[in-house]
């Protein structure tokens, strides 16, 4: 009986003791006055935008730091029903692939254009890695105004990094693929028949334009993410790769087999030469490239093929490659442009190299060896020293501009702040959970702004209210400033975020677009003013010239359509106004509603499948009076005459 | 008649002058606010035209079945140009020859000019303000709105002001120069 009770009450004591051993949790992890801080008063402004990718959404979010509120969620390289994008008939061209149409696709980073190695913001680009595509964003009018397809790639993950002064977008093939005239292989014959491609996409200094420059044909790897030189390191641009293995299956095991694997130093201005002197080899590639048109609201998509190729095996002094322990994720360039980091997510250290003594060590051809023809540079005269004992799953490094690196530690969840010269690990703070990306603003360039850092994570447990089974993903945001990082903020955000960026809101908030001239409407089917609005038939095809001002639609009873017929909307918003926009929306539209910005025409295809009238309305809460604006389209059987009829809104 | 003091000459022509910033400044202004429109809307009225947010105004205005301001509602902007170029050639004639009379006139002239131009905004606010459309959707209490001449004023979820412009404030100047000369000439006699 006593044995008994002493056991009791050890049990007892052992639970109480091991409950209290428990870690501690996020709560313990605030301190000071963290909310002030992160207090945006009503009607204040945001310091910062943050950029955000969504992942697997295909949209980029908009948020503001240091809030963390969300202020739009923008379609990139997926149809957004809500605002019509890649439904209306203007924006399908966007999503345009020489796949045909591709509904979705998957937004891993952002890259905000450069001047100078600082941010100018006039663009921000993001990469769709399934489809390859890199899309750019005007941050004037927060809109998708351009997206190239990347041939010969599969999975741009590599991409869309930037050179200082935004001259180019790269994209790094993930997959390396069978390239060339032959692409039914064997998956066997990976090492003979599979390339690496790498382009450079050359960017339209005033207007932005896109362009496939050239790609530099590659080894099989598997290329990560990249980073330009900039300052000193101008002209060169650093791609961490793994699988240098050359694996093609259960690359868990396989590709993970080296203990190192590197980073590939591209120097582009020789490349540039290359071209120039006409070494560029013309090789297939069937291409898409879409173009939106601010003055007509209309995207055009051409399909292109072809594009320049420089062969480095040939063509010399353009590839190097600096070994890289192991597997790398990241490869990053310090605001300097000194050093070149590696994020080897299976390492045990952070590799920190020295752009000086690369160049050294090329001037001096101190090599270790070479990948056909292509120098491979010894690792202990290209290093400047590594951080011991970082932590566990290294992949990504920002900068605050004062000294310090900040290293995503995806493994031990955490982010670990070091000194770039001395590479001592001064401060380390938890995250929730296993960060993937981090970000401080102007992180990435040559004059970052040390004040937050925002951590991405990819596992969220308990961080919120729970949701079911899927989890919005948690981001925290860190006072930076001090000696200490400080926890502020835990918020979600939306998608699935991988890298962002954030900039001044200074940069961007008075050039905002605030609604298009109606003058400069330059769409072939816009109305400029309620007089012309009117229905017109062509063969099968119905056209209605539909005007939207608050709080009526002309016109609104529309008579004479048939079964079979395909009826196109096209309706100008006339509202010359800011935040005015209108929606329309019908019943039985197999497509999307539309949401039309004042001045702007959008035109939604509809084909009715039934005789009937059927309503449309506004869908935007527009005025006093948006519930009254609406209207009626009759549907006659096929064949019948019932003759075409509109009214255009006169009081009964 | 007397002739007037240089003095008094110099504040005529100066009065004169400075009616002719009349042809590039706007006169008169009304502005809006509303919780909708914390910036505030603004209309200019100019010698000859209107400027500022008349479109989105005329936006809101429908509501209530007021009647849509534009050029084409304002004769006055079709003959005020030689009204005032009249005065202003009065006032530096008036500085050239001297003649007490004439400074007489001339203040009389712009004080008749700002007289008429307020009755006639008074009853151009009447008239816009008394002939809501009946089938307006939003019905104003005894179907009448009138805005304000000089001042602010209440209406639903708007306030409105009316009031000179810089050109107003600039006229008045001149009509208080030319009343400065018109009293010491008066004094004199």
């Amino acid at each position: 009986m006593k044995t008994r009770l002493w056991l009791l009450v050890g049990a007892a004591l052992t639970m109480a003791f091991t409950y209290g051993c428990k870690p501690k949790g996020a709560q313990s992890a605030l301190s000071g006055d963290a909310a002030s801080k992160v207090y945006v008063p009503p009607g204040q402004h945001d310091e910062f935008y943050n950029i955000i990718s969504g992942g697997f959404n295909g949209q980029m979010s908009v948020v503001g730091l240091p809030s963390g509120r969300v202020f739009k969620i923008l379609p990139v390289f997926s149809v957004h029903p809500e605002n019509g994008y890649g439904f209306s008939e203007e924006s399908k061209p966007m999503l345009n692939t020489s796949h045909g149409f591709v509904p979705w696709d998957d937004l891993h980073h952002i890259a905000i254009s450069t001047t100078n190695a600082e941010h100018d913001a006039r663009w921000a680009f993001g990469n769709a890695n399934n489809t390859p595509r890199i899309a750019r964003v005007d941050l004037t009018s927060f809109k998708t105004m351009e997206i190239i397809e990347i041939p010969n790639s599969g999975g741009n993950h590599s991409s869309p990094f930037i050179t200082e002064n935004t001259e180019y977008v790269v994209a790094g093939t993930r997959f390396s693929v069978p390239t060339g005239d032959n692409k039914d292989v064997s998956i066997d014959s990976y090492k003979e028949n599979f390339k690496g491609t790498i382009s450079f996409i050359s960017v339209d200094k005033d207007h932005g334009n896109m362009d496939i420059a050239f790609q530099l044909e590659a080894p099989p790897f598997n290329f990560d993410l990249a980073r330009a030189g900039k300052k000193k390191s101008h002209g060169w641009f650093f791609f961490s790769t793994y699988n240098t293995e050359m694996a093609h299956t259960l690359l868990e095991v396989n590709a993970s087999q080296k203990d190192k694997d590197f980073i590939m130093a591209v120097n582009w201005k020789k490349a540039e030469e290359y071209i120039k002197a006409g070494k560029g080899k013309k090789v297939g590639g069937k291409y898409a490239h879409n173009i939106w048109d601010e003055s007509t609201h209309t995207a055009t998509s051409t399909i292109k093929e072809g594009v320049l190729s420089l062969d480095p095996r040939e063509l010399k002094d353009i590839v190097y490659f600096i070994p890289c322990p192991k597997s790398p994720h990241g490869t990053d360039t310090d605001p300097t442009g000194e050093y070149i980091i590696g994020s080897g997510k299976l390492a045990a250290i952070i590799p920190v190299f020295s752009f000086t003594k690369m160049l050294a060590a090329i001037e001096s051809q101190d090599f270790e060896g070479n990948i056909d023809g292509m120098p491979v540079l010894r690792y202990e005269s290209v290093l400047h020293g590594e951080v011991e004992k970082p932590g566990l799953g290294p992949l990504h490094t920002e900068f605050d501009g004062k000294g310090f690196a900040y290293t995503s530690m995806f493994v031990s969840s955490e982010v670990v702040k070091w000194n770039i010269e001395t590479l001592q690990v001064v401060d380390r703070v938890p995250t929730y959970y296993s960060v993937g990306h981090l970000m401080i603003p102007g992180g990435p360039t040559g004059n970052p702004h040390g004040k937050y850092m925002v951590a991405y994570n990819k596992i969220t447990k308990d961080r919120y209210l729970p949701t079911g089974p899927e989890l919005a993903h948690s981001a925290q945001l860190y006072d930076i400033s001090g000696e200490k990082m400080q926890l502020l903020l835990d918020f979600p955000t939306i998608g699935e975020p991988h890298y962002a960026e954030a900039f001044p809101a200074t940069l961007i908030k008075d050039k905002q677009v605030k609604f298009y001239k109606l003058e400069e409407n330059n769409h072939p089917r816009a109305l400029k003013g309620i007089a012309n609005a009117r229905v017109e038939r062509e063969g099968n095809k119905v056209h209605v010239y539909m005007t939207t001002i608050r709080s009526n639609f002309r016109p609104d009873n529309i008579e004479g359509v048939r079964v079979g017929d395909e009826v196109f909307f096209h309706v100008t918003n006339l509202e010359q106004d800011w935040d005015v926009p209108h929606g329309f929306a019908v019943k039985g539209a197999n497509t999307a509603e539309l949401l039309v910005m004042p001045g702007e025409t959008s035109t939604l295809k509809w084909v009715p499948d039934r005789v009937g009238v059927f309503p449309f309305y506004c869908t935007d809460f527009c005025s006093a009076l948006h519930q009254e604006m609406q209207g009626y389209i009759r549907v006659s059987p096929a064949g019948s005459n019932t003759a075409l009829k509109y009214s255009t809104g006169e009081a009964e | 008649m007397k002739n007037i003091s240089p003095l008094n000459r110099i504040l005529v022509l100066i009065a004169s002058v400075l009616m002719i910033s009349a042809y590039f400044i706007p006169l008169w202004q009304i502005s809006l606010w509303a919780p909708q429109y914390p910036e505030g809307l603004n209309m200019k009225i100019w010698i000859d035209k209107l400027s500022g947010d008349v479109d989105i105004i005329n936006g809101v205005n429908h509501y209530i079945g007021m009647k849509h301001i534009g050029v084409e509602m304002f004769p006055e902007f079709t003959y005020l140009i030689y009204v005032f170029g009249f005065i202003i050639g009065f006032g530096i004639l008036t500085a050239i020859i001297g003649k007490r009379w004439a400074v007489y006139t001339f203040f009389s002239m712009i004080v008749l000019l700002g007289i008429g131009v307020l009755v006639d905004m008074y009853l151009w606010g009447y008239d816009y303000g008394h002939h809501l459309d009946p089938t307006a959707a939003i019905k104003v209490p005894g179907m009448a709105y009138q805005p304000p001449l000089i001042g602010y004023k209440e209406l639903l979820n708007f306030l409105a002001y009316s009031g000179p412009d810089t050109g107003g404030w600039i006229l008045g100047v001149s009509g208080l120069l030319a009343g400065v000369a018109a009293i010491l000439e008066w004094r004199k006699k």
